[in-house]
């Protein structure tokens, strides 16, 4: 297992990059400083990647080494083909979906930052984030978890979740042997339940508002490895 | 219902007192058969009635030879046994009857009281307790079973994610509950507090020892009925299923310090007493493994004896279990083990019949002994010899308990806490350190003290029932109205509308997703992925399953078989002019309703709608009624409708494992099939994707467009798909054509024309017969079907000039993909050959 620090790891990796393909601007490395070893807390870690906020320096090592391995044309970036060799995606019926999220509009690439910047919203909420309040809002609020689930379903960017696209997503969802008439009508009542202004499409305020009895917190967060 | 509740439960109630004295009147009923015979001894104690039955034997045999004889200790034992199993049973089956009662008493309080109930009955006829928990049956025909289900119906992946701090509670918990209690209270002792007793600081720390552990059994059958979070009850569960074993270490070696006595006890001793704990327990999971092991390796090879191919999973988990205590090792840690690590290879060895055998009996055993153990900790109660009061002793060992699990457990979550990334809150430390119940374990090991050594044994026995009794019925009572006012976390939120539901779905699946990206599964991802993959599976999985396991083999190969089946319901289905009726029935109501919201009243197809859900789905007809209902009502009936619908047919997320540790349900999730659409359709859209992004075109999104594609794009699609499923699957050139045909119920239109026109050279499908064995994520190259790469259209235009690009296409899928070529940096542009596999192949995966 590779100890070495992730920082030096990352620019190794970006030096590569450019060393390997020179013609496409990158984005600039993360700094290199360590976080305070001192710190008992792992959460209390500021990690170099602040932006993603992943927490702890181990977690970043371990999402990199991920990373080069899920790497295979060894560019540093990783494309929607290097996601779908993941075998489990393919018997994700969401799977898809999810691979798209993680590429920005008209990129199909992804750097290390925009993979961890995708996982961050998928850690944890910690105590003292809810109660400090932050300058800028952090990817893993409730509201940015609820903003990557709305962007599943909202494929062409309009802040709307139309019965089109709700349709496609039960389609992904439900089995063969439901008929397409009761599939239409299961995305007609769901609208109906969500949609408060009557423009038979779900808004990101009717999301969050017809999901807020729901435990977002807990059921969009994941325990990333230290 | 809630009505006519109170009554049955009287009703119930007087059959119970008339089942009980079926149950005790074992030994009266041979009273009643001598009296013929005139003796006239009294029949109220027991002993005489054993030689009235000796008398009775004897007298028929003098006879002659005797038509009917009476032999009642010939049977009395297992006869004994049975009727208890019987009163155990019966009791269970009426206090589950009253389901109100339960939702306020737990099961196992209420089984306590019938235990007293009966107890005093015995007690009253007999004068003396006859029956007790003998430790040797409880240790030995009663707590195996138990400890066995909690070990093979195990959570394996919550289990092992939270392992360390179930350990820690488990093992510096009960050290530290038994020690603080031991020496708190011979502090007392000293201080004067409880009068004179002959309990030195030894026997002190052994009954701390024995009382230390919270009882897996208690715990369960109260935290069951509540419904606390999965991450909250893993904690209390596995905790008090380890500290078991824990304890009765303990509670060895500090019996074997007491049987030493206080002057010969010096540091290497102490040092040996320490180690000892260290490899009792640690040989005991060892052992455990062991036989989990032996388990997946022999049901391996158990096909042709089907029949008891289950059996071999009880016996050996006994055997492990027996072992174990025959070696001094820890018995309980080791059938636990056992059947954590069984519980997967034996799952996917066994015939799916021989496994649902495994966990009903499992059940059956386990819930039958749970009642069993409850009754008889009442009944044990109903004895004037255990009954010494001393009122410091006991009082201060409750308030001992009660504080230091407190302390424990709060202490020890601190410290957890610096290393958990999800903490245990306040609230569930709260919970948790209120759930520490105690139960028979430390009763059997009470029962187990030595007399010639503890003086005060009767005392401690006295005790511990308390605790019990104070722990489980009070305790258990109050845990529920406790959890719902500090506001628990409660493990499943009942869905209400259909976007919380399709979108909890929808969660799931996307966690699933994400941590299949990032790489792990919980903290045993490196077992899991590696070691385990590797090697576990390899030796202990039957080679057929373990390939159905890895590359998703089982998906085609039960493709025909489904398709099969499927035509079979299908005719049938179709057969029944019924439900063509109430089908087409069934939408034009949805579509009346939404045209026509009017408040018209709901016609006849409004019934016959309902009467279709209630085929379909086991929705309760409601439509005798319906006819009286204002609009609202159809409202609510199309949504009960939608819901099902949606809940029939949602996918289930892949690693589900909501209450499966419950003991007394269980569910199989045995949706394969669902793999299969998803997979397929998984499939499909990436090669849609990907052929339109070659052609240039947007991505369609109508969903039914696959019915408006002209027959060349299918033909193009099925060939794709087949060469892509060749991967997967392997499958001879005949079934491909044959499953395309025969798939018509799907929706992916699969008309394979054999022989038909090859209209673009680029979608030969591949017959080498190397590609057919790697899977694409396994393969080095990229694969043509998985490329709808965005980049690819940009660069169309330049593309086609670089002829050479396409050439490896045309030859063979196992080139590179041109596009990712295109993608490649320039460096590499000059030179087009393909990465050598070999360099990567190690790399992969």
């Amino acid at each position: 297992l590779a100890k070495s620090c992730p920082g030096q790891e990352t620019v190794t990796l970006y030096l590569r990059g450019v060393a390997l393909r020179g013609r496409r601007p990158r984005p600039a490395p993360p700094s290199t400083s360590p976080p305070p070893a001192s710190t008992s807390h792992p959460i209390k870690q500021e990690d170099n990647l602040t932006e993603t906020r992943l927490v702890s320096h181990s977690q970043i090592t371990r999402l990199y080494s991920r990373f080069t391995s899920l790497d295979k044309g060894e560019n540093g970036t990783l494309s929607r083909e290097d996601f779908q060799r993941i075998p489990e995606l393919a018997i994700n019926p969401l799977g898809d979906r999810i691979i798209n999220a993680f590429f920005p509009e008209g990129e199909d690439q992804v750097n290390f930052r925009g993979f961890m910047r995708i996982l961050a919203h998928f850690r944890p909420i910690e105590d003292n984030e809810k109660k400090s309040v932050a300058v800028s809002e952090p990817l893993n609020s409730r509201t940015n978890k609820l903003l990557f689930a709305f962007r599943l379903y909202d494929l062409d960017r309009d802040d709307k979740i139309s019965r089109e696209e709700l349709l496609q997503v039960l389609r992904m969802m439900v089995g063969v042997n439901i008929s397409d008439d009761q599939l239409g009508s299961i995305a007609d009542r769901t609208i109906q339940e969500a949609d408060t202004n009557g423009d038979n499409s779900i808004s990101f305020n009717e999301f969050i508002k017809v999901l807020e009895k729901v435990d977002v917190e807990q059921k969009m967060s994941i325990r990333f490895l230290h | 219902m809630q009505r006519c509740g109170r009554v049955p439960l009287w009703l119930l109630g007087s059959v119970l007192l008339i089942r009980f004295t079926s149950g005790i009147s074992a030994v009266d009923r041979d009273v009643q058969q001598t009296r013929p015979d005139s003796r006239p001894e009294p029949p109220s104690e027991s002993t005489p009635n054993q030689s009235h039955a000796d008398h009775g034997h004897g007298s028929s045999a003098v006879g002659g030879i005797p038509v009917v004889t009476f032999k009642w200790h010939h049977v009395e034992t297992p006869y004994q046994v049975a009727l208890w199993i019987l009163v155990a049973g019966l009791a269970k089956l009426v206090i589950e009857a009253n389901h109100h009662v339960t939702n306020v008493i737990p099961e196992s309080a209420l089984l306590i009281c019938f235990g007293f109930i009966l107890g005093g009955i015995i007690w009253g006829a007999d004068k003396v307790q006859t029956f007790k928990l003998n430790p040797t049956v409880f240790f030995f025909y009663l707590l195996p079973q138990i400890i066995l289900d909690t070990g093979y119906s195990m959570p394996n992946k919550l289990f092992f994610g939270n392992m360390g701090a179930i350990l820690v509670y488990a093992v510096i918990g009960t050290c530290w509950n038994a020690a603080s209690l031991g020496l708190s209270l011979w502090g007392c002792h000293q201080g004067g507090a409880m009068g004179d007793l002959d309990i030195g600081l030894l026997q002190y720390l052994l009954f701390g020892s024995l009382i230390a552990a919270v009882d897996p059994v208690a715990v369960i059958a109260v935290f069951e009925q509540v419904h606390v979070n999965e991450v909250l009850f893993i904690l209390v569960f596995g905790e008090s299923l380890l500290n078991d074993g824990v304890t009765v270490v303990l509670f060895n070696v500090f019996d074997a310090f007491v049987s030493l006595g206080g002057a010969r006890i010096n540091a290497v001793e102490i040092i040996k007493g320490i180690i000892s704990f260290f490899v009792v327990a640690f040989g005991g999971s060892l052992l455990g493994l062991v036989f989990g092991l032996l388990i997946s390796l022999l049901t391996k090879v158990t096909q042709k004896v089907k029949i008891i191919e289950p059996a071999f999973v009880f016996v050996l988990g006994y055997l492990s279990y027996l072992t174990a205590e025959m070696l001094s090792l820890s018995s309980i840690l080791s059938i636990t083990f056992c059947g954590v690590s069984c519980q997967k290879y034996i799952n996917a060895n066994m015939a799916e019949s021989s496994v649902s055998t495994v966990r009903y009996v499992m059940k059956v055993f386990a819930n039958g002994s749970e009642t069993i153990i409850f009754v008889f900790l009442g009944i044990s109660a109903i004895d004037t010899e255990i009954w010494v009061w001393n009122t410091g002793f006991i009082l201060l060992t409750l308030f001992f308990i009660f504080v230091y699990r407190i302390i424990g457990v709060f202490f020890l979550t601190w410290i957890l806490n610096r290393y958990r990334l999800v903490p245990v809150e306040f609230i569930d430390q709260v919970i948790m350190s209120y759930g520490g119940l105690r139960g028979a374990v430390a009763y059997g090991l009470a029962t187990l003290l030595n007399e010639s050594k503890i003086k005060e044994k009767n005392l401690m026995i006295c005790t511990t029932l308390l605790v019990v009794y104070f722990t489980v019925i009070l305790q258990g009572i109050t845990m529920k109205p406790l959890v719902n006012w500090l506001k628990v976390k409660k493990a499943a939120v009942s869905e209400l509308t259909l976007i919380e539901k399709l979108q909890s779905k929808v969660f799931d699946h996307m966690l699933v997703a994400i941590e299949d990206i990032s790489g792990q599964i919980g903290h045993n991802y490196m077992r899991d992925k590696y070691f385990e993959e590797r090697w576990m599976t390899r030796i202990l999985m039957k080679k057929s399953v373990r390939k159905s396991r890895d590359c998703v083999f089982k998906v085609f190969h039960q493709l025909n078989l489904k398709d099969a089946m499927s035509y079979v319901a299908e005719g049938e289905r179709r057969g029944s002019l019924e439900f063509v009726r109430n089908e087409s029935a069934f939408i034009d109501f949805k579509k009346k309703f939404v045209d026509d919201c009017s408040g018209a009243m709901p016609d006849i197809t409004a019934c016959m709608s309902d009467d279709y859900s209630a085929i379909i789905d086991q929705v309760p007809s409601v439509s005798l009624e319906m006819h009286e209902q204002n609009m609202k009502g159809v409202r609510e009936t199309e949504d009960i409708n939608t819901h099902h619908l949606l809940q029939q047919h949602l996918y289930k997320g892949r690693k589900q494992h909501r209450h499966r540790y419950s003991r007394s349900h269980f569910n199989v999730n045995k949706d394969e099939n669902e793999v299969q659409e998803i997979f397929q359709r998984t499939m499909r859209n990436r090669l849609e994707s990907f052929k339109s992004a070659k052609m240039g075109v947007s991505p369609p999104k109508k969903i039914s467009k696959h019915t408006k594609k002209d027959q060349q794009q299918k033909v193009i699609l099925v060939r794709q798909f087949k060469t892509h499923m060749g991967w997967y699957f392997q499958f001879p050139e005949g079934d491909a054509s044959g499953f395309a045909a025969s798939d018509g119920s799907h929706p992916f239109p699969m008309t394979y024309r054999a022989g038909a026109g090859i209209e673009n050279p680029a979608y030969i499908p591949d017959l080498d017969p190397m590609a057919a064995e790697i899977p694409p994520w396994l393969a080095e190259y990229d694969a043509g079907p998985v490329a709808p790469s965005q980049r690819a259209q940009l660069r169309l235009p330049w593309t086609p000039s670089d002829l050479g690009r396409l050439a490896p296409l045309r030859i063979s899928t196992r080139s590179n993909d041109s596009f990712a070529q295109a993608d490649a940096p320039a460096a590499q542009q000059k030179d087009d050959e393909p990465p050598t596999p070999s360099k990567r192949d190690g790399r992969n995966m």
